[in-house]
């Protein structure tokens, strides 16, 4: 579904991707797990079209995205769940979902998504009038998954999803993640929380300073000693 | 003074209060979405005024007309200075677009006085607007009324627009967050085009109403109401709709209020203003309306 060849990006004179291929096959859940720096959020902005591409390939969909606006790059059917959730806290939970299918015009549907994403999220539809700066890390964290899921993605990507979570919220957003997964959606997710990721994850590549030192199958690289010694503690 | 006499002043510093807000949301709503002081949207309020001059006295249309013309080439004006001298400059250091927005203001001025010449020319007053109404001994122009019935019209409309509409839901998630607005699918040039028709809608609007009040226009007769509605705007929190109307009434209310009583003060009106603007920002730095940064 998605086809990253060669991907090299730059921040200035830094060469911050050096090269990156990697697939993501329909119905999968693939993670990129490295450590801080490594490279994965540029990877996803870049697929996104907020970071300019030097050189590489995108290809979606058998479509070539690669530096396209990135509007419409969301309207190819992509969606990016940014570092951080970055909700919009001036504006009220509904408002913040109904951001998320901005593209769309079948309110009928819209109607039913809305829905859908309120039984996944019982807690945004009881503070869906409320601001979205007021509500807690988790609630934020739920508000950006569901606001993604509004524009009905065939491929959904999560920006650390699980970070600066207590550990409970974190065992509930990965179920969320998988329930969503299950509902038919394609997702590629990075995570720093690598044991998290690989459990979830039908295929991970590590990424190490701008390249992808090691791929796999999740549990494969949960077995594995480097992984294991670099990610995974020991 | 005799309470007639306060409540015709009164009525008076509304309906400039009013003109002031709307010249300020203009400035306020570009900000808010853009994070640029549009130093030029004094300029392209007298552009407005030009507009309808000509329009009504070179194209010989009907009068309503020459104002729905003055409106229209208004905002291709200011969606083009936006398309021409700030979108080159968006992703550049914010000094670069601030000076590119003062350089437009001197360009459009002194192309104005190349072209229409430095003289001042009267504008067309509709015999209607000047009847005098005496309504319990307060003497009110038609003008006035027309003034503070357009404004509110246009406000309503305004707020509809941004709380309600698809469009005005794109500039408020604009106005906090660019990349994750454009990850919503929000198209950045067009909503910021927008947000530029919108601004010089509201100047053109606010242009004719305050002509039709002092009838003389000329190339530079947008830089006072342009400084003081800029002085409202950061007065009321720049980026908040309500500071500005609320700062625009509070310097129409100054204005007309020193005139009538203290007349021989009123030639330090806009050192009494921007007075207050310093006081203002010593006590509240964010304008009275304004927002502490989130992020």
């Amino acid at each position: 579904m998605l086809k990253v060849a060669n991907l090299n990006v730059y921040y200035g004179g830094i060469h911050a991707l050096k090269g990156i291929s990697f697939n993501v096959e329909e119905g999968k859940i693939v993670a990129l797990i490295g450590a801080n720096g490594a490279g994965k959020s540029t990877t996803l902005r870049s697929i996104c079209g907020l970071k300019k591409v030097r050189e590489g390939e995108i290809t979606f969909k058998s479509e070539a995205i690669t530096n396209k606006p990135t509007n419409d790059i969301v309207k190819s059917g992509m969606t990016l769940v940014p570092e951080g959730r970055r909700i919009f806290p001036n504006l009220t939970v509904t408002e913040n979902l109904m951001l998320g299918a901005f593209l769309r015009n079948d309110g009928d549907e819209i109607a039913k998504d809305l829905e859908w994403v309120n039984t996944l999220f019982p807690r945004l539809k009881e503070r869906k009038d409320q601001k979205g700066g007021t509500l807690s890390g988790g609630e934020q964290q739920m508000l950006a998954i569901g606001r993604a899921l509004m524009s009905r993605p065939d491929l959904l990507m999560l920006d650390e999803p699980s970070l600066g979570l207590a550990p409970v919220i974190v065992g509930e957003v990965f179920k969320v993640i998988r329930k969503v997964h299950q509902e038919g959606k394609t997702i590629l997710l990075i995570e720093q929380n690598a044991l998290g990721a690989l459990k979830l994850a039908d295929y991970a590549y590590v990424l190490e300073t701008g390249r992808i030192v090691l791929e796999g199958k999740g549990e494969e690289l949960l077995n594995n000693e480097q992984v294991k010694k670099s990610y995974l503690g020991g | 003074m005799s309470p007639d006499v306060f409540l015709q002043h009164l009525v008076n510093g509304i309906s400039l209060g009013f003109i002031f807000g709307l010249i300020a949301i203009g400035y306020t709503l570009v900000y808010g979405v853009v994070k640029l002081v549009n130093f030029a949207h004094g300029d392209v309020f007298m552009m407005a005024t030009f507009f309808v001059f000509y329009g009504f006295t070179l194209f010989m249309m009907p009068w309503w007309l020459a104002v729905i013309f003055g409106i229209v080439v208004t905002i291709l004006l200011g969606v083009g200075i936006e398309r021409i001298a700030y979108r080159p400059l968006r992703d550049a250091p914010r000094i670069s677009s601030l000076c590119a927005a003062i350089g437009m203001s001197f360009l459009i001025q002194n192309i104005a006085t190349v072209v229409f010449g430095g003289r001042q020319k009267s504008f067309y007053v509709p015999p209607s607007l000047t009847t005098t109404f005496v309504i319990g001994g307060v003497r009110i122009q038609a003008i006035t009324i027309a003034t503070i019935v357009v404004s509110v019209i246009v406000l309503l409309l305004l707020t509809f627009l941004i709380k309600r509409t698809k469009m005005g839901l794109a500039m408020r998630a604009l106005s906090v967050d660019f990349d994750t607005a454009k990850l919503m699918g929000i198209n950045v040039n067009r909503t910021i085009a927008f947000t530029f028709a919108i601004g010089s809608a509201l100047a053109a609007l606010s242009a004719i109403l305050w002509a039709l009040r002092y009838p003389q226009i000329w190339p530079f007769m947008g830089v006072f109401p342009g400084w003081r509605a800029f002085t409202a705007a950061i007065i009321g929190g720049i980026g908040s709709i309500v500071g500005a109307l609320f700062g625009g009434f509070m310097l129409g209310m100054v204005t007309i209020l020193l005139v009538a009583f203290f007349p021989e003060a009123a030639g330090y009106r806009d050192a009494i203003i921007f007075v207050l603007l310093v006081v203002i920002l010593l006590v509240k730095p964010t304008g009275l309306f304004g927002e502490k940064k989130s992020r």
